[in-house]
Formats: structure tokens, sequence, C-alpha cells
């Protein structure tokens, strides 16, 4: 049930909002500031562990103000070869940030001789976003395999703590999950149970929330490997009022002259 | 700085070096100027390449001693904003402060089958004003890589020169063809660490041995890896255009094609864009720079009466310079110095 009473004591849930809106002014400048904001990951991503591995989850649209800067962008990025990274927040900050660690890790593995477990990689996460916390805006979830832990999901938000769950959520469009995942999770489910979860839970984010919108990319990560999936935003679930797909007119006329794929958002 | 310590006895020190005077008797004081000298030197940060020298006679003694550090300062990174203050003062009480030249610009790259191909308009505006109606925004970074420049016209141009030097010395260190993931590194390092405050938006394409790639590359130093990009003020305009009309694997002419109507399209409908359309098409092994590929903004109106000056005007002196003067470099045979 909706109650008006929480919505006050929920200060916390706009930490990954976009908080660059500009207020709109006359002419060129609206635009001009709009593309000049910082580019920025209003988003949902998601990581579940699973009996076996975790399954991270992301959507793909970075906004600059109002404005998709690209719709169709990566924001599970692999830190070790059974380590990755969901980015939320400030671009630039969650990119420069798995740079360096990506770097640090590479080290940490030359040095110890074998692949970093997880725990290592969420902290050194953790003490950029830690010790930069003034300058830095970006929401990250670690995920990743060891074989002495399995399957690990640790949640970097924003200010630099490091929180080790069964599944963490993150993104502006986190917020309409929380009651979703309340009900939904389970422990110990299959891959497949999971995966399904992770697209379910995406495509609702999406469907609800402005900021966040493009395809559902997952990655699954086990003692086997990597693999990565991709889901068109055809292929997703229509939800509460949401109208089907339709080719537009503009289409059927360029099909006639070029192989065009009917575009879908 | 100067202490009485006793009657006869002075101690004269400074921030950056120490004078000490000791004074056995007042007519010593005939002394004062030359130390007097030393200090102004010193206070007016005059250079001097003296280093510890004592001097001593039977009077005094005073010992010049410079503390290494102090002299040599080492000059700050980064951006000093100690002005911000008094400039903001100054904007309170009305002065205005000069405006920055920006390209307000359509600026777009496409991946086609056998490279990449970048387009730029040519219009460079100072506020309202058109100040440059033929710039050049498709900026070299190394003959397989181009970068086009959208943002403050000074930012985007130092950026790219600046990296495009670096890239070059990269390629004499390690003997190979630059990469366009490493021109995309170093902006992206350079542009965060300025946080923004480089306003340089950049579309970076180019061949290298791995294959065609084009990046974005925002003020913050986000990137994103595309197939197909625009950035600028009429980067919306540009993008309705590829989003209609973009699909994989096409040729170089549909590529250009494609790119000059993008560009056409922010000429036409965006205030800060405009005059001709540059085309740069990159591929394996070859490059080919088409400036002014399209002119659809020729200057139409020609007054018959010609252009003269008026009646009152004097004439002192005309002189009259041939535009285009081509200087054919000959070399003279041999590398060899001769004596």
């Amino acid at each position: 049930m909706f109650e008006w009473d929480s919505v006050s004591t929920c200060s916390f849930f706009f930490f990954d909002c976009l908080i660059n809106y500009n207020r709109f002014s006359e002419g060129m400048d609206s635009i001009m500031k709009d593309l000049n904001s910082p580019h920025s990951m209003g988003t949902t991503i998601i990581g579940v562990t699973y009996d076996g591995g975790v399954i991270l989850g992301a959507d793909s649209r970075t906004s600059t103000g109002l404005y998709v800067a690209n719709r169709a962008s990566d924001k599970i990025t692999q830190l070790t070869d059974n380590v990755y990274l969901c980015r939320s927040g400030s671009a630039a900050d969650s990119q420069l940030v798995s740079d360096y660690v990506r770097h640090f890790l590479h080290q940490h593995t030359i040095q110890l001789g074998q692949p970093a477990t997880v725990k290592v990689a969420a902290n050194l996460i953790r003490l950029l976003s830690y010790n930069n916390k003034n300058m830095l805006q970006a929401g990250l979830i670690v995920g990743g395999w060891d074989k002495y832990e399995g399957g690990k999901i640790y949640g970097v938000p924003l200010g630099g703590t490091i929180v080790e769950q069964p599944f963490a959520i993150g993104g502006s469009g986190s917020t309409y999950l929380y009651g979703f995942f309340d009900q939904e999770w389970k422990n110990g489910m299959t891959k497949d149970e999971a995966e399904k979860l992770v697209v379910k839970a995406v495509s609702l984010a999406i469907a609800r929330d402005g900021a966040s919108g493009g395809v559902v990319r997952t990655v699954i990560i086990n003692s086997e490997g990597v693999t990565r999936n991709f889901y068109p935003g055809d292929t997703l679930p229509l939800w509460h009022e949401e109208l089907p797909p339709q080719n537009s007119l503009l289409d059927i006329l360029s099909s006639s002259s070029s192989s065009a794929e009917p575009m879908v958002s | 700085m100067m202490k009485l310590l006793t009657s006869q006895t002075w101690v004269l020190a400074s921030k950056r070096c120490r004078f000490l005077l000791l004074s056995s008797s007042p007519r010593q004081l005939r002394y004062l100027p030359l130390l007097i000298r030393f200090l102004l030197a010193d206070l007016l940060q005059i250079g001097h390449s003296v280093n510890n020298r004592s001097c001593t006679c039977k009077f005094i003694t005073f010992t010049y001693l410079k503390m290494p550090s102090d002299t040599m300062d080492v000059p700050k990174t980064g951006f000093s904003f100690d002005l911000c203050r008094r400039n903001d003062m100054l904007a309170k009480k009305g002065l205005k402060s000069p405006s920055y030249l920006k390209t307000g610009t359509t600026i777009v790259g496409l991946i086609f089958e056998n490279g990449v191909i970048l387009g730029a308009d040519t219009r460079a505006t100072e506020g309202p004003i058109v100040a440059d109606k033929n710039c050049e925004k498709i900026h070299y970074m190394a003959p397989n890589i181009y970068c086009c420049g959208a943002g403050t016209a000074a930012d985007t141009e130092a950026v790219t020169d600046n990296i495009s030097s670096q890239l070059k010395l990269h390629r004499y260190h390690t003997g190979r063809e630059s990469r366009v993931v490493t021109a995309l590194t170093l902006l992206k390092s350079h542009l965060f660490r300025y946080q923004g405050h480089v306003s340089a938006a950049l579309v970076l394409g180019g061949v290298d041995v791995t294959g065609p790639h084009l990046h974005t590359i925002y003020p913050h130093g986000s990137t994103d890896t595309l197939p197909y990009a625009t950035m600028g003020s009429g980067s919306l305009a540009a993008m309705a255009i590829f989003e209609s009309e973009y699909r994989e694997g096409l040729t170089r002419d549909e590529g250009v094609n494609l790119v000059t109507k993008a560009i056409c399209s922010g000429i036409f409908n965006d205030l800060g864009s405009g005059s001709n359309v540059d085309v740069c098409v990159i591929e394996k092994g070859k490059k080919e720079y088409l400036r002014n590929h399209l002119t659809p903004n020729p200057r139409t109106y020609v007054s018959s009466r010609g252009y003269t000056f008026s009646k009152k005007a004097e004439v002192l002196l005309t002189k009259i310079t041939p535009q285009k003067e081509l200087v054919e470099v000959v070399e003279v045979g041999g590398d060899a110095m001769e004596e």
C-alpha cells in the first residue's frame, strides 16, 4: 500500500537520480545547457546472486539533461575476467573509477599470482569512492565469482559504503523495484529463474522511470565463465498501459528503398 | 623584519633569505646601504645567483643564506581560480566580461563498410555574432585519426593539439601507427582532470590495425563508443537524420551523402551552426579531407556600385597583394652536409 507518510522520509531514494535538471530559458541557451550538462546515467542497475554465481543486469540509457545521448550504452564493465561492475550516476566519474580499479586489480593479480577475489575488487572500488566522496557521484554494484566465496554481490553506493548483499539494486529506476524485490526475491534460485527475474525487474523500471530505457543487458558470471546477453526493447513484456511497438510510416517507406530495421525504443 | 637586539646589533631577516648583521660599532652603519640593496633585491624578487655567500670583515659579519627550496617555486598545476572573486565583484559593478568564441556546432561521425566518415559545419560564434564563417572544426590527431570539436573553440583546439603531440611522441616511442583508443584515453583523462571546465565535446574517429572506431567524448570526461554519433548544438537535428537513415554496411558515397545531409540539417535548423560542410573520410591506409565539400550558403549579393571608399576618404597608398602565393619547395640534391 502506498503511504504518503513514507514519501517524506524517502530522502535517500533520490541519491542516484539526475540532480542536474536545468531550468529552461529562452532560445538556444536551453539546448546548449542541456547538451553541456554532465553526462549522467539515470539508470537501473541490478545484481543478483543465485545458486552457483551472480547475474548483473542494467538498462542502456545515458542522458545529458533531457536528451538521450546514448540509447545503447553498456553499463556493465569488466574489471577482471571474473568480476564485473554495474555503473550508475555520473558517466565520467564511474568510467574513470572503473578504469583506475581495473588497473589496480591487474597489478594485484600479477602480484598475487591468481585471480583477484570479488571482495578485493569491491574494496578497491570502495576506497576510491570513499576517499573522493566530495568529488565523485557514482553508485556502483560489484559482482563476480571466485573460488573461495563463490558468487558475491557488493553494493558501493554514493559516499563509499560497502555492503555485501544477496541482491543489490541501484540507479534512479531502483526506487520502483524495492517493493518488487521484497516480494519476488528467493534465496537459492536457479540460473534461469534468476535471469528471468533480473530482466523482468529492469523492464519494470524502464516502464516507470523516464531516465531508464533502451535495451536490457545481462551478464552471468559463474565457475564456468562469463555469458553476456542482450534483450532488445521489443522482446520485453508489456506492463500496465504500455502500448505495443508499431512500425511507423517512416519504416514502411524506407523499407522499400533499403533494408532498414523497424525502430523500437 | 629589522630587530634591534642590542643598541649595536641588528638582525635583518626576510622570508626568502636570512640576513644576519652583527655590528659592533655604530660606525659600521655605513655598510647598511649594501645590505639594504640585498634586501630590496630579495623583496623585489630580482634574480640573485648568490649562494651562501659569507663575508667577514673586522667589524661586521653578515651572512646571506639562501634557502634552496624557497626561491625556486614550482608553479602550481591546474587552473588558478584566484581572480574569480574579483571578477564577480566587477560583474556586479556592471562590467561585461568578454565572451569567448564558441563553436555552437553540428559535428557528426559514422562508421561505414571500410572505415569512418567525420563531418562538421564551419560556423564559429561569439554570442550572437558569427566570428568565423569558414572555420575548421575537423582537427588532425594522427595520419589515421581525426577529431571533430564542439564547444569553446580555444579549448577544442588546445586539447586536440596537445593530444596530437602526445600521440606523435608515442609513435616515435613505440614505432607503430597510433590507435584510436590511445587518443581516446589521453583525451578522456585530460578532460576528467579539469572536471568539465575545459569545455570540449569531441567526436573522435579513425582506422587502425584493430579496425574502424568512432567515439564521442564529453567535457566531463565520459566517453561512448557508437556506430554513428552527433555532438554540438545541432546534434539533435543531425541525429534525427541518422536515426532515420543509418544502416550498417553503407558504401563510401552513401556515407558521405548521409553525413552531408545530417550536417545540412544542422546548418539550416540550428542557429549555432551554418555556412559550409566539411567532410573527412578515413579508410585503412588512406584518408581524404574534403574541405568545404558542400557550400550551400554562398554570398549572393554583390553591390552593383562596387566596393570603393566614399568620396571623403583620401587614399594615401594602394597596395594589392595576391591572396594565394604558391611556394614551391625545391630540394637541392643531397642530404649530406657539405663543407
